[in-house]
């Protein structure tokens, strides 16, 4: 039962990379650009909804505040692409990279400004509550965890493959010119893709929130996405969630089993053995064009 | 305006293009040399500090700057460099020797680190770079025996054959050995721009499949850019550590090699003012923030986050508006005042271009 147990709550957190890693994934499939502020859009997402939600803020109930966190990332999101990174269109992919470095610095110290650097609790009936069955122990937070990012992917996935606009983004990373040529307005459908990461970043923070803390130094969580989106297969949406489970599940095996000192080292160890020997990571999308 | 008239092909690659910008640096090498006479010990500490990060910088500008790879681990390699000096020193090793003994065991580590890491490019590359970044703080506390792990190692006093380097008592003498360093690193890095290998490392970085089609070894360029970087680096490391004073596994984390990239970027990527200039904006920040909260009389009050968040909205104005840095637009100005009247708005006007996926090749 032990094992199940850590198997559980390791989906769990798995599930929290998995959703940051579809942000990741989403941005990078549309706009061939890394998001490195995505963990910030996270905690900035997930201390919107506190905010609207706790009753030291303003108080609202929990299931209107969630959608308007969302609404609110989404804006955000697309703010941001419309005065900031709209201006780096046709260059350099890692001019994209250090911006949204820095952009996660800026967003973290106004998190620290606003919300103070205490971790908080979002009062959410998520976080109460629990199901036992056979012995194992299973909250009711991280059951919706694990839902809500299965469903969130199912969805997304659908929505690049078979939506117009999914496949415009598509079009619009593959082959920018001949995006244009289609008719397909690039620049709107990049900031199309913000507003939904910046979307997902709030389902991914409320989520977070309900399972334990959270203050603004949890942006770092996005590096372990990364690794997540890498071992999925920069790229693939089903991949970062997988990416996200394996290393959610590993962790709590690592830190059970291994010596001290190694366990935190495992996400990152499997990373680079992943790099390595898989670079294009699991679920591949990489294929070499035939002439 | 100058009009410098070339009458060989050796004209091209002068160290100085020159007499006058011969005389220009002679003139700030000879400010350099007598600068502990001019300054305080405080400002002569924070030049130090300008020095180290600088030598720091125009490694990473070697890789990413000059070889187009980018890399978010060199905490690791400043680290590495670091506790190789200090490990040898330990068993005995003249500091002479151990210092050099540093680079080489940094810059050797790097071209192994570089075998795998070569496969990967861009966006993988960074953050490749920055697992190992983060890595090696693990790895430093579980090395204990050797590294001292969370108590970490405390540099001794330099000797250099009876000649001793105190960082705290001597910040002369220490200051001298830094610029040293900096002016060998420097010209090395002057002179590797004019040697074949220079030229190769530029012509990868702007575009392989030229590089390639002009007989260059794409692979084994990137590790020899990858090694050499990782050797300044690691001097660099060597040199933080008796700045500072003390290592711990928490000295070189990976912020810092995020400052670094930034640092450089900020500075102007690709030249090697910009590791000076960006240098000098990363160590007289902190200063330049607590003046400025003197002035709004909240000096007292900590903000936890503020350099962070101060350095990335300096760091975003860069990239939207100047993308060539400081230095970019220092030669900007530059060259509008040698033009004048006729600098056109669109001289500098950077090519853009389609993007199209990497993903399907």
């Amino acid at each position: 039962m032990d094992f199940f147990q850590l198997f559980v709550s390791g989906l769990a957190n798995g599930s929290i990379y998995g959703l940051i890693a579809l942000g990741f994934v989403m941005i990078y499939k549309a706009t061939e650009a890394v998001n490195f502020a995505q963990g910030e859009f996270m905690m900035f997402g997930a201390f919107i909804a506190l905010w609207l939600t706790n009753d030291e803020y303003i108080g609202m109930s929990f299931w209107i505040a969630v959608p308007l966190a969302m609404a609110a990332m989404a804006v955000f999101g697309y703010i941001l692409e419309l005065t900031i990174i709209r201006r780096l269109f046709g260059q350099n992919q890692t001019a994209v990279v250090i911006l949204t470095i820095a952009l996660g610095f800026v967003i973290r110290f106004f998190a620290g400004v606003f919300w103070g650097h205490e971790p908080q609790t979002i009062q959410s009936p998520l976080a109460q509550g629990d199901i036992t069955i056979g012995g194992v122990v299973l909250g009711f937070a991280d059951l919706t965890v694990i839902l809500v990012t299965v469903l969130l992917t199912f969805a997304l996935y659908q929505f690049f493959k078979h939506t117009k606009l999914g496949l415009a983004m598509q079009a619009s990373s593959q082959n920018q010119m001949a995006a244009y040529y289609m008719g397909i307005p690039v620049k709107r459908v990049q900031g199309f893709i913000w507003a939904l990461a910046g979307a997902v970043a709030a389902v991914a923070g409320v989520l977070f929130a309900s399972k334990g803390a959270i203050d603004p130094n949890a942006g770092f969580l996005g590096i372990k996405a990364f690794a997540a989106a890498v071992i999925g297969g920069f790229g693939s949406l089903p991949g970062a969630l997988v990416g996200g489970l394996i290393i959610g599940v590993i962790e709590p095996f690592a830190a059970r089993y291994l010596p001290a000192g190694y366990s935190q080292m495992a996400p990152y160890a499997l990373l680079l053995f992943v790099l390595v020997f898989r670079p294009n990571g699991l679920f591949s999308q990489v294929r070499t064009k035939k002439v | 305006m100058r009009i410098n008239f070339k009458t060989s092909y050796n004209h091209d690659i002068r160290l100085f293009e020159d007499r006058f910008t011969f005389l220009k640096y002679a003139v700030l090498m000879a400010l350099g040399i007598a600068l502990p006479f001019l300054i305080g010990d405080f400002y002569l500490g924070e030049v130090t500090n300008v020095l180290i990060w600088a030598i720091a910088g125009l490694g990473l500008m070697l890789l990413t700057g000059q070889t187009g790879q980018v890399s978010l681990g060199h905490a690791a390699f400043l680290a590495l460099g670091a506790y190789s000096n200090l490990i040898l020193l330990d068993k005995g090793v003249p500091f002479i020797i151990s210092f050099p003994l540093a680079g080489i065991i940094t810059g050797v580590v790097g071209t192994i680190i570089a075998i795998p890491a070569l496969r990967l490019h861009g966006i993988y590359l960074a953050i490749a770079t920055m697992a190992i970044s983060i890595l090696a703080d693990d790895i430093i506390v579980l090395t204990e025996p050797w590294t001292g792990g969370v108590v970490g190692m405390f540099p001794p006093t330099i000797d250099i054959f009876g000649f001793e380097i105190e960082r705290w008592s001597q910040p002369g003498r220490f200051y001298y050995l830094v610029l040293i360093t900096t002016v060998v690193c420097t010209l090395f890095y002057r002179n590797l721009l004019r040697a074949p290998l220079g030229r190769a490392f530029a012509a990868v970085r702007d575009s392989e499949v030229s590089a390639a089609a002009m007989g260059v070894h794409i692979s084994r360029t990137k590790m020899t850019a990858f090694g050499i970087s990782c050797a300044i680096t690691g001097l660099a490391g060597a040199l933080m550590g008796y700045f500072s004073g003390m290592v711990n596994n928490e000295t070189f984390t990976v912020i810092i090699s995020i400052q670094l990239l930034m640092m450089i970027v900020i500075g102007g990527l690709g030249s090697i003012h910009g590791a000076f200039f960006g240098a000098f904006v990363v160590a007289f920040l902190p200063q330049g923030l607590s003046i400025a909260k003197g002035w709004l009389g909240t000096s007292s009050v900590a903000i936890p986050g503020l350099e962070a968040g101060v350095f990335g909205m300096i760091l975003i104005l860069f990239i939207l508006f100047e993308p060539d840095g400081i230095y970019g637009r220092w030669v900007k100005t530059r060259i509008w005042f040698e033009l004048f009247p006729f600098a056109r708005k669109d001289m500098f006007k950077r090519q853009k271009s389609y993007l199209k996926t990497e993903r399907l090749r």
